[in-house]
């Protein structure tokens, strides 16, 4: 198999998509069929993990840190067509074949990303991700105001970081003369103390904070969760931020080391985001909202592992964002299955949960006790991985902040948790049936949050493996 | 301190498996959905699991010093964490509670547990893994994971089986704790970063600069007192006791209770001997505090969920007094009534329980007069009332007068301040019996007196508290050269 093995697969999957939406009539299969191929992308992304090399005149590298991330892009995609589409409602039947082929070339458009290792290749691969958000986010049906005001903001916000983003790539290319990364930073390192090499980096890093959302540029999140269907915020809020964290470690690991007052932008944006998000979280009623918030204040957490620059920042910072995925993923299956006619799940929908829908309920425990950070779940770990690297890299009073968010956060976390089991449901709410395939994944996500906090080891060998290929 | 792993093993990993065979038990039931066989398989995994942990008991060697049945794995090498268990002369004998109480709990849940029977026996038996995997751990890592671990089935018990006000409980109880287990975290990395290790017995008595031995001593003391629960941390615990079900009442009174004075024998004394002396007038303090007031609270109960969980309160202080008397005597006291409280508390909380699947109601008033009606249960009731406040010849007697032994012998004044606080819980004890026994007008309603099933839960406490109260030896002997060698190695310091 080549190194290009999982972007061929998933370009393939793609036209497969594009073909199927150029017929008429009843496609009732395109989802199965959506399963069954990413499916076989996490597959194929598995099996090319060890692969490497550079190609294209050094401006793509497949190393074990792409290859690791591609294999997570992959996890997430799948997972997140796994879900199904529960209410007919959610995205309009006549455009689910568009809606697949669009994820699958964001998914492709991320992949490129984490291998891209020039400005222009890598701000190719951003846009084609981008893109095809952008055009999933009005696909919800029924909601015409609501979400076309979401798309529209989401196109606008995103244009204007890209905008923003080539500007400081502009500045990079006039500082150094190069488009490639490495000489890019190599560059760097004379100007790296001027404002000037400080700016340049931090304007290109806007790009990727935007789609992870960190302060100050999460202003989008709350409006498109809320606006979009549930299946497209799940595939919002999960991998393009995993894709975001890699291109973020790539960039910061390549910064030179005396860059200190690159350092300290990073720590102040990652500490004003974790507690604007914690603090604004306190007060959410809707569940997607709440996680908007949530997922602001874990870009700031994930951000402690990539100013750390070192390579236990950069595994502690993967470790985060494998465990992330699973955790939102977790949070989101409950969203979707508790969603009446594709509308948006208050705090209060969940009361009584565990009577409802037992398994469900725990699902949502346990994913929200990770998000919070309590032992046994993945979500400590990561957390502590998190802490301890920004801890030796001498960040001691972020560490402090993040602590303090941590407790913060317990009270909104702990609040679903709270009206799941003890209030008890009103009037004649009745039972939520899952399907077989809803159970297995509930399983699935409670086995492997659990097994992320208890058995870290493995992963983390990888993890760092992949972070000394940088 | 090297680490210091007394050469005394068994030839399989007893903790191992005296820690994962509730988890194997929680497991299997999940597979079943019959009630009946639920229960069964809830009840065989507790059984197992005290026979399994007999060996523990019967194979320790009280001679030795330092950890014994000791296990170490890598678990976790990037971060230096590793699966490293062990057990002393102070845990040894919480595990064994432990290892009683979980079939107890069980057996008087039998009944009372009307709805998601599966879940609740998942909860326990998840709860019995956690807490002994607390009282074994020698990895901070691991000991922090068991700590937090029992806290969701904590959580689950009390919002999902508790009673009226159980969103108010349960959510207090966990914010509370939660609160205290930041703390710990913060400490935890703190010792982390200095040591280059989590292992617990290569953090003890290490000549720590006092500065950091106060900062550290503070997170740590602060997390325990609002386990243990010290006054004035205190408040969750009567609203957490009063919603919960019999079976949560008991674990949280016998077992999670102990965990706060069981972290500050084995951390704040070992890792911060400094900063615990220097803090002692504080703690001895707060513990009379603790005593006299909650004993006058008691006083004024009604209820009599209430008033045992104030009653806790109280005994909890004379375990911390005697920790900070720093005397062997206090010491073995402190040890003596950690047990003592988790045998005679869980019976009172069973009594409760008892009665109220009869009369739905935990009111003194409306279950007075019972002395004619049910007998056994009054005698029963008598015994562990008689227990609580300390008669000679019952368990907490012998831990009481260690306690109070250790204190004079350090401090006059503290002492005399406490022995009101042993009239009090006379009083607040002997008040409750009485009503209970004998009604001022009318007749109670004819109500079952104890069936098998209770007499059977209710015997080995009774068995234990007047065991214990008349041949306190054996107990004695198995923790004396732990807790002298504590005190030998604390000398330095006083």
């Amino acid at each position: 198999m080549g190194w290009y093995a999982p972007e061929l697969f998933t370009f393939c999957s793609f036209l497969v998509y594009f073909l199927i939406s150029l017929r008429k009539g009843t496609r009732r299969y395109v989802r199965f069929l959506a399963q069954v191929l990413s499916f076989l992308g996490l597959i194929i992304a598995g099996a090319s993990i060890l692969e490497e090399g550079e190609f294209f005149a050094g401006a793509y590298r497949v190393d074990l840190f792409s290859q690791v991330f591609k294999l997570l892009l992959a996890l997430g995609l799948f997972l997140v067509f796994a879900m199904g589409r529960r209410s007919p409602e959610e995205v309009e039947e006549g455009y689910l074949p568009e809606f697949y082929m669009f994820l699958t070339l964001g998914t492709l458009g991320l992949m490129m990303l984490v291998s891209s290792v020039d400005l222009i290749s890598l701000f190719i691969a951003l846009e084609l991700s981008s893109y095809s958000i952008y055009v999933i986010v009005p696909l919800r049906r029924g909601h015409g105001a609501v979400d076309l005001e979401a798309a529209a903001k989401y196109i606008f916000f995103g244009a204007i970081a890209s905008g923003v983003m080539l500007y400081g790539m502009g500045y990079l290319y006039a500082l150094t003369g190069s488009t490639n990364l490495h000489h890019v930073l190599e560059g760097l390192r004379e100007v790296a103390l001027e404002p000037m090499g400080v700016m340049a980096l931090v304007l290109t890093l806007v790009g990727f904070f935007f789609k992870l959302s960190l302060f100050p540029l999460h202003f989008w999140a709350p409006d498109i969760y809320e606006g979009s269907s549930h299946l497209t915020t799940t595939y919002i809020a999960t991998v393009p931020k995993v894709g975001a964290v890699a291109l973020l470690l790539r960039l910061a690991f390549l910064a030179p080391q005396e860059a200190k007052a690159f350092v300290e932008v990073l720590v102040v944006l990652s500490a004003l985001s974790m507690t604007l998000g914690n603090l604004v979280g306190l007060v959410q009623r809707d569940l997607k909202r709440l996680l908007a918030y949530s997922g602001i204040a874990h870009a700031g957490y994930v951000m402690l592992g990539v100013l750390a620059l070192s390579g236990e920042g950069g595994a502690s910072a993967t470790y985060y964002m494998a465990v992330y995925l699973l955790m939102n993923l977790g949070l989101f299956l409950v969203v979707v299955i508790l969603s009446r006619r594709g509308e948006n799940v208050l705090i209060e929908d969940l009361k009584g949960l565990y009577r409802r829908a037992p398994l469900l309920a725990f699902t949502l425990a346990v994913s929200a006790f990770s998000l919070a950070g309590i032992p046994p779940t993945g979500g400590f770990i990561g957390k502590l991985l998190l802490f301890t690297a920004a801890f030796k890299a001498g960040h001691l009073v972020l560490v402090i902040v993040a602590t303090v968010n941590t407790a913060i956060s317990l009270f909104y976390y702990l609040n679903l948790v709270r009206y799941s089991y003890s209030r008890e449901p009103e009037g004649t709410s009745e039972g939520v049936a899952l399907s077989w395939g809803e159970r297995v994944l509930c399983y699935l996500y409670i086995v492997l949050i659990i097994y992320t906090g208890l058995f870290p080891g493995p992963l983390m060998r990888i993890f760092e493996a992949a972070s000394l290929a940088l | 301190m090297e680490l210091e792993l007394a050469m005394n093993q068994l030839p399989y990993p007893i903790l191992s498996t005296v820690i994962f065979v509730p988890l194997f038990g929680a497991l299997l039931l999940l597979l079943f959905e019959r009630e009946g066989t639920v229960k069964g398989i809830a009840l065989g995994a507790t059984l197992l699991n005290l026979l399994l942990s007999l060996p523990l008991l019967l194979r320790f060697d009280p001679r030795l010093v330092g950890f014994q049945f000791a296990e170490l794995k890598d678990w976790f090498p990037s971060l230096g964490a590793r699966y490293a268990l062990g057990v002393d002369g102070i845990s040894m004998p919480l595990i064994m509670l432990t290892a009683l109480l979980s079939p107890l709990c069980v057996l008087c849940s039998w009944r009372a547990i009307e709805y998601r029977v599966k879940e609740f026996m998942f909860c326990i038996l998840l709860m019995e893994t956690a807490m002994i995997g607390v009282f074994s751990a020698l990895d901070f890592v691991l000991f922090y994971i068991f700590w937090e671990a029992m806290l969701i089935p904590m959580y689950l018990l009390i919002a999902i089986w508790g009673g009226p006000r159980k969103d108010y409980a349960s959510i207090k109880f966990f914010i509370y704790t939660l609160v205290g287990s930041v703390l710990l975290l913060v400490a935890i990395i703190a010792l982390y970063l200095h040591n280059g290790t989590f292992s617990i017995p290569e953090a003890l008595f290490k000549g720590y600069s006092f500065r950091f031995q106060y900062w550290v001593f503070l997170a740590f003391a602060i997390a325990f007192a609002i386990k243990v629960p010290m006054f004035p941390f205190h408040t969750w615990l009567p609203a957490a006791h009063v919603e919960a079900p019999t079976a949560g009442s008991v674990f949280l009174a016998s077992v999670l209770l102990k965990m706060g004075t069981y972290g500050f024998m084995r951390f704040c004394l070992g890792i911060t001997p400094r900063a615990s002396v220097h803090f002692a007038p504080l703690m001895v303090v707060l513990s009379i505090v603790a005593i006299i007031y909650a004993g006058f609270v008691c006083l004024g109960q009604e209820d009599m969920k209430r008033l045992i969980a104030y009653s806790s309160v109280a005994h909890m202080g004379f375990v911390t007094l005697g920790i900070f008397s720093f005397t062997l005597w206090g010491f073995k006291g402190a040890l003596f009534q950690m047990l003592n409280h988790g045998v005679t508390t869980g019976a009172l909380f069973l009594c409760v329980g008892i009665i109220y699947e009869r009369t739905h109601s935990r009111l003194i008033e409306d279950n007075s007069g019972l002395g004619k009606v049910m007998p056994l249960y009054v005698a029963f009731l008598g015994l562990f009332c008689f227990s609580s406040f300390a008669f000679p010849g019952t368990n907490n007697f012998v831990g009481e007068f260690f306690v109070l032994l250790g204190v004079f012998g350090v401090n006059k004044a503290a002492g005399l301040a406490a022995i009101p606080g042993a009239v009090l819980a006379a009083a607040y004890m002997l008040r409750l019996l009485k009503r209970i026994t004998w009604r001022e007008e009318g007749e109670q309603a004819p109500l079952a007196d104890l069936n098998t099933r209770e007499v059977i839960y209710l015997l080995p406490l009774a068995v234990a508290v007047i065991w214990v109260g008349l041949a306190p030896k054996g107990l004695s002997a198995v923790m004396e050269p732990t807790l002298q060698a504590l005190i030998e190695a604390l000398r330095v310091y006083l």
